[in-house]
């Protein structure tokens, strides 16, 4: 029985009048696959959100690995092993590629000011671990050649990979990714893919994923859950998942449903 | 066979033991050189470049907008100064140092006005730096502004009428040698000026540098990825919040009495301007400009207002303001350090370059 | 009790100053999210413009209320002139720049005014022109309601039922009220984001204007510097109310007035300054947005 890495129970958010999502339920064991879509708007990044610590659920409780999150703030989420990208990117733009990725190891790193300034013999042998383990990181990305380059200046789809690289150098036990794959073409998104894949297995993580290239999505995730204005409408298999009525409706509208049947 | 990172650890020695020498023999050259006027300014220089320094920790690299900075100098400055007129304090004695080595007590004062600094802006920085741009930087002001305030209306430092009789070194002999009271000063003020340097250099190059650039550029995705930005911005604040009190405490004893209207709001943009002139995140631009702020007034400014008899120089720095964040807000080095390349790419290229090196 | 209607008045009056200078700094920011530190540098320039006017035009020696409304219509003019040039040179560059980058920039367009205006105007104090007769309207006892501050209440009154009406019931003032809340949309609906911005610094500066010489009528002594002090009053006042909230902005205006003249009343006239950095600082720290603001939450 594998642990619960990920547990959600009933978490909703309420901005004002307005319930953005409404008792939302997870559970992702290690090693799982999951992916969360649904239509625009239906409220996939505020769960992202919630489940990271950016917002606080109005109701619920969530559990990382058994630890509850209530309260704590998003930096501390993170140093229980969540990590996430970001649904429009958001990397350190001013900083090179290789920064962006160490900045991410800070909360693994022991040396302190005072050894950094007088430049002890472990803060030069952690800064070298550090960078050895960034190079390796982005070398599997096929940016450590561009280790150098002003982050802001790479072309989108890097932009995306490097923002991936960066989540994983904090040693995450799960790794929520916000639409990975926007932007790209066929070829691109299918490399992504393996990459997904690959990083699973190479560093046990599990990955919970929104997207909205369904080819993607039917294509590695092991599981669905769909979200429609807030509410989760169905979950399951991906097969099972697209065959759905209420998926259909929510995604095409209700005559493309009827229509289908027709 | 030592390892490498105990080799560069020996090496790491080499800048600040070399830049040592360097202000012992600036010292003595300059002593000998020129008048008292300008070896003063050589002083304020020193003063201005640990000012501009530790602004650009907050402002530039950590990206928070701090505008009462004068405070945190007029925190060191008086500390220092009252230390020194006072050899005891609540009935306790002081003064550990016997009269001869009465040149060693500069640096504790000095420690003493950081410390007393750093605390300031640890209480002043906790409960501001959650506040955004525009907000925290009103705090700031008021709390300088506060600062100045309780500084004029406290007896003990003097009050409205000031501190006078602030100790400096006298000239002394040793083994035969000549020691000016100037050398001593400037020693100290060059030395703190290094160190001050040196620190966050080496900071900033460390992953708690990282810490604080990733504030800057998206607080939001520092956070997720671990960082606790709270506790980095109040870092930043308190130390240099520290080196402004080292400032304020070189200041003090150039300058032998401390008036709180010195420590205005003015003075905080002062330093501001040479940290938006230099470029907010390159520490040698803040070096150039502090430079070029001390210098200039005396260069051209001076001379203009005898002839003119009217004193431009804030309608001068206001202006220059005003020009640079709309034409060239990256100031003149922008996020880099000065090696000749950048400096080539700099002028020419505008703003970023796609090669970035910290 | 006497003492304390008095106190009341003062504050009252006060306030109503203070309100209509907070309402620059509060439709500015409401509109760019810019604290228009030169501000108080445009309200200067009123009091100057308005004893300069009275000079010129020898009004000096003839108060009354064609010099009051000449003097009053010259300040309004000159801010509002001011002001937009401000805007158009200074802030308009930098619509698109970070948010800090602006803030340095009013920083230095206030210096600049304040030390030019040492140079040109001469450091100085000038006495304000005598525009208005004082007068004690009426007394109950102790309590005496005079003219001076029954003109400011009735001006400032004016003023803003005008502002209320112009931006309630005009379609410049629907049009402000859109850029204020989404300008990219706004725009988008054929709204001239430039036309409207550069109206709001019309008006905001005029009603600095029209608090130079309220201020300059009841205290007449007027120098370079004297925006600073009140131009820090008013804008606590606007962040009191709520920063970009109009109704806020003369709610604010108004306690600022009445706790300064209660502090200065009951406790001790040294105060009088402290009260409103300590207020400032106070609602920075608990409440940001202000007693009619709402807190804003950042989309992720």
């Amino acid at each position: 029985m594998s642990s619960k890495i990920l547990e959600a129970k009933n978490i909703t958010m309420q901005f004002g009048g307005l319930k953005a999502v409404e008792n939302f339920n997870i559970q992702i064991h290690a090693g799982e696959l999951v992916g969360l879509i649904g239509p625009n708007g239906a409220g996939k990044t505020t769960v992202f959100n919630m489940l990271t610590g950016v917002y606080q659920p109005t109701h619920g409780e969530i559990f990382i690995d058994g630890h509850r999150t209530k309260g704590l703030k998003a930096f501390e989420i993170s140093h229980l092993g969540m990590t996430r990208t970001f649904q429009n990117i958001r990397l350190f733009k001013d900083l090179n590629v290789l920064e962006n990725v160490l900045i991410a190891s800070h909360q693994n790193t022991d040396y302190t000011i005072i050894q950094a300034v007088l430049k002890t013999p472990q803060f030069y042998e952690e800064e070298e671990a550090l960078t050895a383990k960034a190079m390796a990181l982005l070398k599997i990305f096929d940016l450590d050649k561009k280790a150098k380059f002003q982050s802001g200046s790479l072309p989108y789809g890097e932009q995306r990979k490097l923002e991936i690289v960066r989540a994983l150098a904090t040693d995450p036990k799960i790794i929520l990714l916000d639409e990975p794959a926007a932007g790209m073409n066929h070829k691109e998104t299918e490399a992504l893919m393996h990459l997904i894949s690959y990083i699973r297995k190479e560093f046990k993580l599990s990955v919970l994923l929104i997207e909205h290239d369904m080819k993607l999505v039917m294509g590695i995730c092991e599981r669905l859950i769909v979200l429609d204005h807030g509410v989760t409408i169905c979950q399951g298999a991906p097969e099972v998942v697209r065959k759905d009525d209420k998926v259909i409706a929510a995604y095409l509208g209700v005559d493309a449903h009827l229509e289908s049947n027709a | 066979m030592a390892t490498p990172a105990v080799l560069q650890f020996r090496k790491s020695f080499l800048a600040p033991i070399l830049s040592l020498i360097a202000v012992v023999l600036a010292a003595e050259i300059i002593d000998h050189s020129f008048n008292a006027y300008i070896q003063l300014i050589f002083l304020y220089i020193c003063i201005n470049i640990i000012l501009a320094l530790s602004l650009n920790l907050v402002n530039g690299f950590t990206g928070q907008f701090s505008i009462g900075h004068a405070g945190f100098m007029a925190v060191g400055a008086y500390t220092s100064a009252f230390l020194s007129t006072h050899p005891s304090l609540f009935g306790y004695e002081i003064r550990f140092l016997p009269a001869s080595l009465d040149f060693f007590n500069y640096p504790i004062y000095a420690l003493a006005g950081g410390l007393t600094a750093a605390a300031a802006g640890y209480v002043v920085g906790l409960p501001s730096l959650r506040l955004k741009g525009d907000y925290l930087a009103i705090v700031t002001l008021g709390f300088g502004e506060i600062i100045r305030v309780i500084l004029l209306n406290t007896e003990a430092v003097g009050g409205a009428r000031g501190l006078f009789g602030i100790s400096s070194p006298a000239d002394i002999t040793i083994a035969g040698i000549e020691i000016s009271a100037f050398a001593q000063s400037f020693f100290w003020a060059a030395t703190a000026m290094v160190l001050t340097f040196i620190f966050l250099w080496r900071l900033i190059n460390s992953s708690h540098g990282r810490g604080f650039l990733s504030v800057r550029e998206d607080e939001i995705a520092a956070e997720a990825m671990g960082i606790n930005t709270t506790n980095i911005k109040v870092l930043a604040f308190v130390l240099s919040s520290f080196f402004a009190g080292i400032a304020g405490s070189v200041f003090a004893h150039s300058t032998h009495y401390l008036n709180p209207s010195t420590f205005s709001f003015q003075k905080s943009v002062d330093v501001i301007i040479m940290v938006v002139l230099g470029g907010m995140g390159s520490l040698t631009g803040s070096i150039v400009a502090a430079i070029i702020v001390s210098v200039l007034p005396e260069l051209i400014l001076r001379p203009l207002q005898d002839y003119t008899h009217v004193d431009l120089r804030m309608v001068i720095y206001s202006l220059l303001l005003i020009i640079f964040m709309i034409m060239r807000p990256q100031g003149i080095f922008g996020t880099t350090e000065i090696s000749f390349a950048n400096l080539m790419k700099s002028f020419f290229h505008g703003r970023k370059d796609v090669i970035k090196n910290s | 009790m006497q003492e304390f209607v008095q106190h009341l008045i003062n504050g009252i009056s006060l306030g109503s100053i203070y309100a209509l200078i907070a309402l620059g700094y509060t439709m500015v920011y409401g509109i760019l999210q810019l604290i228009n530190f030169a501000h108080s540098e445009v309200y200067m320039v009123g009091a100057f413009a308005a004893y300069y006017t009275a000079r010129v035009l020898g009004l000096d020696a003839k108060p009354g209320v064609l010099t009051f409304i000449t003097v009053l219509v010259a300040a309004m003019a000159v801010c509002s002139i001011l002001g937009v040039t401000i805007e158009r040179l200074a802030y308009r560059p930098l619509r698109k720049a970070p948010k800090l980058n602006s803030l340095i920039t009013a920083i230095g367009v206030s210096l600049l005014l304040q030390y030019s205006g040492q140079i040109i105007f001469g450091a100085d104090p000038k006495v304000f022109p005598n525009i208005l007769e004082d007068a004690s309207l009426a007394s109950f006892g102790d309590v005496n309601l005079r003219l001076f501050d029954v003109t400011i209440l009735i001006v400032g009154i004016i003023f803003m039922i005008a502002l209320h009406y112009l931006i309630h019931y005009t379609k410049t003032g629907k049009a402000m009220r859109a850029v204020s809340n989404n300008q990219v949309v706004a725009s988008l609906m054929g709204i001239n984001g430039d036309k409207v911005i550069a109206m709001t610094f019309v008006i905001g500066s005029s009603l600095a204007g029209v608090g130079a010489v309220l201020v300059g009528m009841k205290y007449p002594k007027i120098d370079p510097l004297m925006g600073m002090l009140i131009g820090l009053k008013a804008f606590t006042a606007a962040v009191l109310g709520g920063i970009g909230n109009l109704g806020g902005a003369v709610l604010g205006g108004v306690l600022m007035g009445v706790c300064e003249e209660f502090v200065v009343g009951y406790l001790s006239s040294t105060y009088r300054d402290a009260v409103a950095f300590a207020i400032l600082i106070v609602i920075l720290l608990f409440r940001p947005s202000g007693l009619l603001g709402r807190s804003q939450v950042e989309k992720v």
